[in-house]
């Protein structure tokens, strides 16, 4: 498998507060990539390097590289709007916009310039169904999307992300607070999603991160730890405090 | 349209192209459009910045052409001449307006009298003994008080208080006392709102804490709540303050605009507004100089006035 | 000593009365105008003009002068508000170039009306020649009720979560896109509600109508007439002692609009928050 992202000596910090340390990773294509860890470990901070949406935060510093197919998205020049279109996000508190289903959905592709009334449609219908969403909210696609259960609302954001047709998609804890039924089914997605994007998700839920994931990172204060297969990572993991974590010792 | 044809390392997209992708293809960031959006973004933000320095600018031409005007004058007839001098009589060259800012300070002092006992007593029963729907409900009621013409104040000071004080205390009516309590009124809803503001700024923990040591919910409010609130408070009455300076039109049909050195509280004085607006309409030369000077004056008194304002709740917020 | 409670209870009781005596006087003053008016206004008040200096006839050309001086002055003052606003809350962090915006915002509105007036009667009647007129009142209350917007915007624009922000950030959207789509749609009701203030204000304002847009007793035709406004031309029956009557229903006028105008606010804010949130 090709790496899809190769992050090289990866360091930022907030103001004077070293967040993360040296950083060295290859995210391959096609694949999940959960990134584990206790509290404020860094695992969402890095995530959001990934898309750059830690530069709208002052006081920021970043050195090291990360290569997106082999370019580096630090590099002066870069489109933030580009990049963001190709590596999308999704919260761990499910946003809709304030807007019909349909309008959350499209609200990306419009940015980018597509108006055509059909295209729009195909998009909905075909994000919707990514994400296992289409059959429940078919018949209401122009009712506000706040009224979604948390669930469904999650689905949601995940298909507004996929409408962008992006290559990478990372999300942050998108489960937490959701009941187990739809935590399944986006567990259900991601699987199927994988097959056509490359994934990194960052986890509380150690159980998920095997269930889910091909490959695993252990991040531990700003460091990662470990990094390896998850079945390697949950058998038999190399670092002793990655078996503390994992076995619920701390965190 | 750059359509990439060389791609480095892409894994996974395997379905056929989608509606973006002539864009998102573009490994070398897609320059034009990159650098003309980008452009763009740049051009809206020095615009705004352009807007939001108007503010300033629009302050410090106040400025400018208020001292271009009036300056001269204070120049000419000196500080202590002009400010400390009671002789108001343009037509003989004397231009002391020490009169009017007695009678300024008069009317602002029994105004925030006359509005302290009611704004106080609205803001504390609102904020700590009422229901927030009460609360709710009427602060915007009272809020409506701030939305009353000046001039229609003015009018009921005219209708309604001339004739009680001509009836019950003697005199012709227009007075420092009639002017008081208009102003008093006026500036209620001013100093109301930002107490009651101030008041449920104050956290709760504070009000439980006392509460659970056994003290009644006055005792709470005179010695926990009120001291804590004391720099909003204090912070909102100085703005009931700088509106009473500033207010003309209400003043100068009530408080009987005569230049002369109050005695009583039934006797006719004249603000330092009542005096511009007054003779602006028939002022020349340099008549019409020394009203922009006493506008210099009254833009300083509010600029003080504002920087105390400032200082106060600064100094609260550090605490 | 007295008990605790007792004083609790002489407070409670004293501090009632404060705020009875406070609500009361608003209701009086509405209804003493309102009792005296309503009797004058009738349809020929509203729509004829005056006569005689204003002893008989109506009040249509202050009508008509109080609804376009406002109007001139929203049309000035929104955008420059709103857009000052937007600086402030999404280009620039704290800095020292903020704060001095912010103190100009807060002095400008402490400035009584009357230097206004002065201001803009040397600025806009003398120094640009635009004479009395509508052009230079407008202008001038735009200046006047310019902080109102500015800090009922930034509130408003303030009050949208950042995560929507984000969202729209993550999908593509430019600083600019997230602003015009997100943000300020979000923010709308407060923004409006500033808006409307700034209306009420305007509509209240006399001394700086008198110094800039004069007070000529005749229906406006175009930017450069003077105008008398409602509120100036009750100042001018009061003062002069031209006709009570009238004074009374003209000053009935400008309460209900102003009590209209506020309903107005309250209502457009629900409606808006109901369809935004």
């Amino acid at each position: 498998m090709e790496d899809k992202i190769i992050i090289k000596d990866l360091n930022l910090y907030f103001d004077t507060h070293h967040v993360l340390k040296s950083i060295n990773l290859n995210i391959k294509a096609n694949e999940i990539l959960s990134i584990i860890g206790p509290a404020n470990s860094g695992k969402t901070s890095f995530l959001r390097t990934l898309n750059r949406l830690n530069d709208i935060t002052s006081a920021v510093k970043i050195s090291g590289e990360i290569l997106l197919d082999g370019m580096d998205i630090y590099k002066k020049g870069i489109s933030l709007p580009w990049l963001r279109r190709k590596v999308g996000m999704v919260f761990a508190l499910p946003v809709p916009l304030p807007r019909s289903i349909f309008e959350n959905i499209v609200y990306g592709p419009r940015l980018n310039g597509v108006t055509s009334k059909d295209r729009l449609e195909e998009l909905v219908e075909k994000t919707l169904k990514s994400a296992f969403l289409w059959d429940e909210v078919k018949d209401r696609l122009h009712t506000s999307g706040t009224k979604l259960s948390g669930g469904q609302q999650q689905r949601l954001c995940i298909a507004r992300s996929l409408a962008l047709e992006p290559e990478v998609i990372l999300l942050d804890e998108p489960c937490s607070g959701l009941d187990p039924l739809s935590t399944s089914k986006i567990e259900e997605a991601l699987y199927e999603l994988k097959k056509q994007y490359t994934i990194v998700l960052v986890t509380n839920n150690t159980k998920q991160a095997a269930r889910v994931g091909d490959n695993v990172a252990f991040f531990l204060m700003g460091d990662m730890i470990e990094y390896g297969s998850s079945e390697h990572i949950f058998t038999v993991p190399n670092d002793k405090r990655t078996e503390d974590y994992i076995t619920g010792r701390f965190g | 349209m750059e359509l990439v044809l060389a791609k480095v390392g892409n894994g996974g997209r395997n379905d056929a192209r989608g509606y973006l992708s002539h864009r998102n293809d573009t490994y070398t960031a897609n320059n034009q459009e990159h650098l003309r959006m980008k452009s763009r973004e740049n051009l809206i933000q020095f615009g705004l910045l352009i807007i939001a320095l108007s503010t300033i600018v629009i302050l410090l031409l106040i400025a400018l052409f208020i001292l271009k005007e009036g300056l001269p004058i204070i120049l000419r007839v000196g500080i202590k001449g002009f400010i400390c001098s009671t002789h108001w009589s343009p037509q003989q060259g004397q231009f002391g307006i020490l009169a009017m800012i007695i009678g300024t300070a008069w009317i602002t002092a029994g105004a925030i009298l006359v509005s302290l006992p009611l704004s106080l007593s609205c803001a504390i029963y609102l904020s700590e003994f009422s229901t927030p729907k009460v609360r709710g409900t009427l602060k915007p009621i009272i809020e409506l008080l701030a939305g009353i013409p000046s001039v229609v104040y003015g009018f009921m000071g005219m209708v309604i208080l001339f004739p009680l004080i001509r009836n019950y205390l003697g005199g012709a009516g227009p007075s420092i006392l009639t002017a008081s309590v208009i102003l008093g009124i006026m500036i209620l809803p001013t100093i109301t709102s930002i107490a009651i503001d101030s008041l449920q700024a104050v956290p709760h923990s504070y009000r439980e804490g006392s509460l659970s040591l056994g003290a009644t919910r006055w005792q709470t409010i005179r010695m926990v709540i009120l001291p804590a609130a004391k720099t909003g408070i204090l912070s909102g009455i100085i703005l009931g303050i700088g509106r009473a300076v500033g207010e003309t039109m209400a003043v100068i049909m009530i408080a009987g605009n005569s230049v002369i050195i109050p005695k009583s509280l039934l006797d006719p004085v004249r603000t330092l507004t009542a005096n511009i607006a007054l003779e602006m309409n028939y002022a020349t030369g340099d008549h019409r100089q020394a009203l922009f000077a006493t506008g210099i004056v009254l833009f300083i008194t509010i600029i003080i006035l504002n920087i105390i304002a400032h200082t106060i709740a600064r100094g609260g917020v550090e605490k | 000593m007295l008990k605790p409670i007792f004083w609790e209870q002489v407070m409670k009781k004293i501090l009632f009365v404060g705020t009875a005596i406070t609500v009361f006087i608003l209701f009086f003053i509405i209804f003493y105008i309102l009792k005296n008016g309503l009797a004058v206004v009738d349809m020929e008040f509203l729509l004829s003009s005056p006569k005689d200096f204003g002893r008989a006839g109506g009040i249509f050309p202050c009508i008509v002068g109080t609804i376009v001086l406002s109007l001139v002055a929203i049309i000035i003052a929104t955008p420059l508000g709103v857009g000052t606003s937007i600086y402030l809350s999404e280009y620039t962090r704290e800095s020292k170039l903020t704060s001095i915006i912010r103190f100009g915002t807060d002095c400008l509105a402490g400035i009584p009306s009357i230097i206004f007036g002065l201001f803009g009667f040397v600025l806009f009647v003398v120094y640009l020649g635009l004479g009395w007129s509508i052009l230079s009142g407008g202008l001038t209350i735009a200046f006047m009720i310019l902080p109102t917007i500015i800090r009922t915007s930034e509130e408003a624009i303030k009050s949208v979560p950042d995560y929507y922000r984000e969202v729209s950030l993550s999908l593509g959207g430019t600083k600019w896109q997230t602003i015009v789509k997100v943000v300020l749609p979000s923010a709308l009701p407060g923004i409006v509600t500033g808006i409307i203030l700034g209306v009420a204000r305007s509509i209240e304002e006399t001394a700086i109508v008198i110094f800039t847009a004069g007070s000529v007793l005749r229906i406006p035709t175009s930017l450069f007439d003077s105008c008398r406004t409602m509120s100036v031309h009750f100042y001018i029956l009061a003062r002069e002692g031209i006709s009570m009557e009238n004074a009374y229903g003209t000053a009935t006028i400008l309460i209900i609009t102003i009590l209209l105008i506020n309903a107005f606010a309250y209502w457009l804010m629900h409606r808006l928050m109901a369809k935004y949130s």
